[in-house]
């Protein structure tokens, strides 16, 4: 893991599409721009999700670790 | 498109639990990733915006549907149960057994229910049109239905739809 700041970490884990997409939007909104938010995944779907996701949004996705059984990304809200 | 943002327009046609999913699944996500969504209910896909409703699976309509058990272990959970049609159509029950068989599966692998879909799609400024021939075929009344749903026709959905980058029909 790098040395960024995460200020809040979502918690996907057991849920399958859409949801992970759906509490990111969710969590994001109520943070700070600048503000990086840690969201965890156990759906191998939220890899391609989560990167569609960010070019919509324009949120930028710093980091995706493939961890096995989860995934953990790091975004960071960019408006 | 307006203020730069992408739209999407959806028609919901079926009101089966199994095709109540992609319309609410698309216009969560897509109204999750900051697009225009607006979703026009018509013909059996209407009953999905009352208060009240029980959306059901069709085996016998769709022999295709895999029949699954939402208990026991694993190979057993996913083996695909082959039902004759002849059962899936003729037996008394069936329908409700399969829909709470369903229900379960979906909740089991997190898959989120109608219900909360739904609650999300509002949440995210969905609009939700009603149509209102429908209504008049049916004789359902405008109190039946949710209070954020919008009631039109056709002219008000395609004035919507007109510049929707994507348009799907369910």
């Amino acid at each position: 893991m790098s040395d960024l700041k995460v200020v809040k970490t979502l918690d996907c884990s057991g849920m399958l599409c859409p949801m992970p997409v759906v509490k990111t939007k969710k969590a994001i909104s109520d943070m700070e721009i600048g503000d990086i938010l840690e969201m965890i995944s156990t759906d191998p779907g939220a890899k391609p999700d989560m990167e569609a996701w960010a070019r919509q949004t324009q949120h930028d996705l710093l980091e995706t670790h493939d961890e096995g059984e989860k995934y953990r990304f790091l975004i960071r809200k960019t408006h | 498109m307006e203020n730069g943002k992408r739209k999407l327009a959806l028609i919901s046609s079926r009101g089966t639990l199994d095709w109540a999913y992609p319309p609410f699944i698309l216009a969560t996500a897509a109204a999750s990733m900051d697009w225009e969504v607006g979703i026009f209910f018509t013909f059996y896909g209407l009953p999905l915006l009352k208060k009240d409703f029980q959306a059901s699976v069709s085996p016998g309509s769709n022999p295709a549907m895999p029949m699954k058990m939402p208990f026991g272990p694993e190979g057993f959970q996913n083996f695909n149960w082959p039902i004759p049609n002849l059962i899936a159509n003729n037996i008394p029950g069936f329908e409700s057994m399969a829909t709470s068989l369903m229900k379960k599966t979906f909740k089991n692998k997190g898959v989120a229910s109608i219900e909360e879909l739904r609650d999300m799609s509002v949440e995210l400024d969905v609009r939700m049109i009603g149509c209102q021939m429908t209504m008049d075929v049916f004789g359902f009344k405008r109190e039946e239905f949710i209070d954020e749903a919008e009631i039109g026709g056709a002219a008000t959905f395609l004035e919507f739809a007109a510049d929707a980058n994507v348009s799907l029909f369910v």
